[in-house]
């Protein structure tokens, strides 16, 4: 193992030791055991910078099942190490975040520390892995990891309630996913992804291509909160707030981003990826951020925010695949990709640090209500500074970062319109349109989380407890971050060629030409351009919008909830329990009867389904035997003795009835030169009797049960059916003979080599003597069943009358 | 020839005596002719051997001639007690 794998497996190590350190040194908090290793993995991929710079990439493999051509490949370029940074420096904040917010004392801390390293490891082995398996499994894990984070305070229903609702919806589109990374080795006929983008090109004819592109997009959509799967990640925010901070802004849900990066350069030939990845990330956009501006949560809101901004990333994505079907110089849609790049990482920054600030002044009021908040700005400066950063680079204003990657994002979503291939020459108009809308409300909903929380006038008697500024210990993690978010405003091109430009190289692998890079240049100001009259658009609507919001607010109260898509899950769900359980209900009657008639008909409608499709009809006479008068006579009483065996009135009737039935068998027997099979079935046939003579005595009446004529109809239609089609299957299959009997080898040989005379003693014991012993212990088990019926009610009754 | 005359009469006999095992009219009837049936079988494979010409089936007629015994006193034994194996009552 290399130091690659040892660094993706560390989290999953550092887990195991954690329960032991809560247990043993209960003095200091267990965060501080957790930090030093999401720090010094963030340090290490610091160290590939220099490598990635130079777009070179680095590959470690270990077997893990190599006769099934499975391998724990570790894949580190621009694009895994960008992610990468994201996790471990956010990690790090988190957890140093989470010291301050988790107490000591109340909470389960090594609960919380082991799922939230397992969810470390496993977003690191996400965005590491070359092989589509290993990355299932990973994928898998994080949703897993997350489960169990959301249902951290497992004692409130809320929080059950958003974990199963995450757990089902994530592993939805995980499994599908799963399909879908099958579907994709078996066109590329390899697990690799750097092999799969090797030669994509021969993909898009294949039958299999559009099956794993829907499956695989279903799986990114459902982690990414895509339009309409995004339900999940509101009620995820019952979660504590380190959680919501780093799964559901700046990791977890950003894993579906990093696929479909990861996978543009194989799919991005077709117009449905470009038209769903696109189409799907601006619709979510604009919703999200419309939805966003109800909320009265703080976590609600951001939560929502976190929905609509990573529409935006993934529309930007859908629109930098159009990159692949341009060929010339200057190719305009790569600033879409740089674009997303650059948004996925002011997102993480910015979100987190927001995150942050709400889970601060949670803690330090008792709530997170903005109807019950306000004025909180005298009473935490620190906090209002960071939360106002946030809250602008969110909105997309200048200086911030924000600013610079909603720039970028209009100038990709304007050259839309200069695109003219899949009908985006017509409706492309709507990216554009829905991206200016979307960010209209956005700036809203950045606005409305100030002014609700922090300005206004300040009243203490609404809030839980005396608000106050929080300890220097919560408040660095927001802070850097915050810091992150200005310097990036300010000096942009830090990170352009380090970071950025690998990443693009990345996703748009296979366009750029060898030894070329990518040019990026990323500043405040370009000039009168289109993107700056909608900047300063946004700006005025949304003012305009922001100071008449109590009067047009209605509106929301005007959606009905019928239609919401939580209200359709919930149904859906209730539906799907009641409507499995009334199935249940329906056709698992406890009776015998009904169990039987299933029974009977499936035997019947497979055996008649296959006789027709595969009969054989060429029946040949001259195999059958002729009859005799003896075989017609015996004939004639068996079927009597059966007839009377089912119309008879008394069950003793029917018993004697069935003796004679199996009497005439035995006389068939002797008939037909078998004189064991006969002795054996006389002996029997009189036991069994007995036997019913034994149980007659308890046995009720033989009763009509009093069903009337559709039950005996029905009896009747199953029973003559399973007659005639064994019959005819016999019939069939005694005229089918492709091959002669082995019986002569038995023939010749009972005397020569098994020394006896009696070729069916023999072959008993003998030649298949195994059977023979098997049936013996059947024997012997139904002896002692018996026995033990009997003797146990003994011993019941004996103690009932002690 | 002559045997399966025999044979075709010893049918008969066997059906007439199935009409009496579903015609009734009283259990008594039924066992009797059962019994009866049993040994009109016992017999049937006796002709049934002498046709086949083997000695094979000697044993099944004595069985048959057991077992209708047996059957037949357990039959009778039901119906005059209603059980056929009695419980020792000082145990």
């Amino acid at each position: 193992m290399s130091t690659l794998h040892w660094a993706m497996v560390a989290p999953f190590m550092l887990a195991l030791f954690v329960p032991f350190l809560y247990k043993h040194v209960r003095s200091i908090h267990t965060g501080w055991f957790i930090l030093p290793l999401p720090v010094a993995l963030f340090f290490y991929f610091i160290r590939y910078m220099d490598i990635v710079q130079q777009y070179e990439t680095v590959t470690e493999t270990v077997p893990w099942i190599p006769s099934l051509n499975i391998h724990f490949t570790a894949y580190v370029d621009g694009l895994s190490l960008l992610f990468s940074l994201l996790i471990t420096g956010i990690g790090s904040l988190v957890v140093l975040y989470s010291i301050y917010y988790l107490e000591k004392e109340k909470e389960k801390l090594h609960h919380f520390y082991v799922y939230l390293l397992l969810f470390m490891g496993a977003m690191l082995g996400v965005v590491l892995s070359d092989h589509l398996i290993t990355l299932y499994l990973f994928w898998e894990l994080t949703s897993i990891s997350s489960f169990l984070l959301i249902a951290y305070w497992y004692k409130r229903e809320r929080s059950r309630y958003g974990a199963k609702k995450s757990m089902l919806i994530t592993m939805f589109g995980g499994l599908l996913m799963l399909g879908g990374f099958l579907a994709l080795s078996v066109m590329g006929d390899t697990y690799s992804i750097r092999e799969l983008l090797a030669h994509s090109s021969t993909f898009v004819n294949e039958p299999l291509f559009s099956v794993a592109l829907l499956l695989i997009l279903l799986g990114a959509f459902t982690k990414s909160a895509q339009f309409p799967f995004y339900i999940w990640l509101p009620d995820a925010m019952e979660a504590p707030t380190p959680v919501s901070a780093y799964l559901h802004s700046a990791t977890m849900v950003k894993a579906g981003i990093y696929l479909v990066a990861r996978l543009t350069p194989i799919f991005a030939l077709s117009p449905l990826w470009i038209w769903l990845v696109g189409g799907t990330g601006i619709v979510t956009l604009f919703w999200a951020s419309f939805l966003a501006s109800r909320q009265t949560d703080l976590k609600g809101i951001l939560a929502y925010s976190t929905v609509s901004q990573l529409g935006l990333i993934m529309s930007l994505l859908g629109i930098g695949a159009l990159a692949f079907h341009y060929n010339f110089a200057e190719n305009i849609f790569i600033v879409a990709t740089l674009a997303a790049v650059f948004h996925l990482f002011n997102h993480a920054t910015f979100k987190g640090s927001l995150f942050m600030v709400v889970g601060i002044v949670d803690h330090e009021t008792g709530t997170r209500d903005i109807r019950r908040l306000g004025g909180l700005m005298t009473v935490m400066p620190m906090t209002f500074t960071i939360a106002l950063i946030g809250s602008l680079s969110m909105a997309g204003l200048p200086p911030f970062n924000g600013f610079l990657s909603k720039e970028m994002f209009f100038t990709a979503m304007l050259r839309v319109l200069e695109a003219d291939i899949f009908s985006l020459e017509t409706w492309g108009i709507l990216f554009p349109v829905l991206a200016w809308c979307g960010s209209v409300f956005t700036f809203l909903y950045s606005f409305l989380l100030i002014s609700k929380t922090f300005l206004g006038e300040y009243r203490p008697e609404r809030l839980e407890k005396e608000a106050h500024e929080a300890p220097v210990g919560m408040l660095l993690a927001p802070m850097l971050l915050a810091l992150l978010v200005i310097v990036i405003g300010f000096v942009p091109n830090i990170l352009s060629d380090t970071v950025l430009a690998p990443a693009v190289y990345a996703v748009l692998n296979g366009l750029f030409k060898p030894g070329e890079g990518v040019d990026v240049h990323i500043a405040h100001w370009h000039g009168w351009t289109p993107e700056v009259f909608m900047t300063l658009g946004v700006i005025a609507v949304g003012t305009v919008v922001y100071k008449t919001f109590p009067k047009w607010n209605g509106v929301y109260r005007r959606l009905p909830e019928r239609l919401s898509l939580n209200h359709l899950y919930n149904r859906l769900l209730e539906w799907m329990e009641k409507g499995s359980f009334a199935l249940n209900e329906r056709y698992m009657t406890g009776s015998v009867r009904t169990y039987l008639i299933y029974i009977f008909t499936a035997i019947i409608a497979l055996l008649s389904v296959s006789i027709v499709l595969k009969g054989q009809w060429n029946i040949e006479i001259s195999r059958f035997a002729p009859v005799g008068i003896y075989e017609i006579v015996l004939a004639v009483v068996i079927v009597a003795g059966a007839l009377t065996t089912l119309v008879s009135k008394s069950r003793l009737t029917s018993i004697i009835a069935l003796g004679s039935v199996g009497y005439t068998v035995a006389l068939f027997f002797v008939l037909f030169r078998a004189p064991d099979l006969a002795l054996t079935q006389l002996v029997i046939e009189t036991i069994s009797v007995a036997l019913f003579l034994l149980c007659f005595y308890h046995l009720p009446k033989l009763r009509d049960h009093g069903k009337g004529y559709s039950f005996k109809l029905t009896n009747a239609i199953i029973s003559i059916a399973v007659g005639v089609v064994v019959s005819t299957i016999a019939f069939l299959s005694h005229a089918y003979k492709p091959f002669e009997s082995i019986s002569q080898y038995y023939v010749e040989n009972t005397y020569e080599k098994a020394a006896g005379k009696n070729m069916v003693n023999v072959i008993l014991v003998d030649f298949r003597g195994f059977d023979t012993l098997f049936e013996i212990c059947v024997l012997a088990i139904a002896a002692l069943g018996i026995y033990g019926m009997i003797k146990l009610r003994m011993t019941k009754e004996e103690k009932l009358e002690k | 020839m002559v045997l399966t005359i025999s044979l075709v009469i010893l049918s008969l006999a066997m059906l007439g005596f199935l009409y009496r095992v579903i015609k009734g009219p009283s259990v008594a009837d039924r066992v009797m002719a059962l019994d009866a049936m049993g040994i009109t079988l016992a017999g049937m494979v006796a002709v049934v051997s002498v046709l086949l010409k083997t000695s094979a089936f000697l044993d099944v007629i004595l069985l048959i001639g057991i077992l209708a015994f047996v059957g037949t006193v357990a039959f009778a034994k039901f119906l005059e007690r209603g059980v056929v194996i009695e419980r020792e009552r000082n145990r």
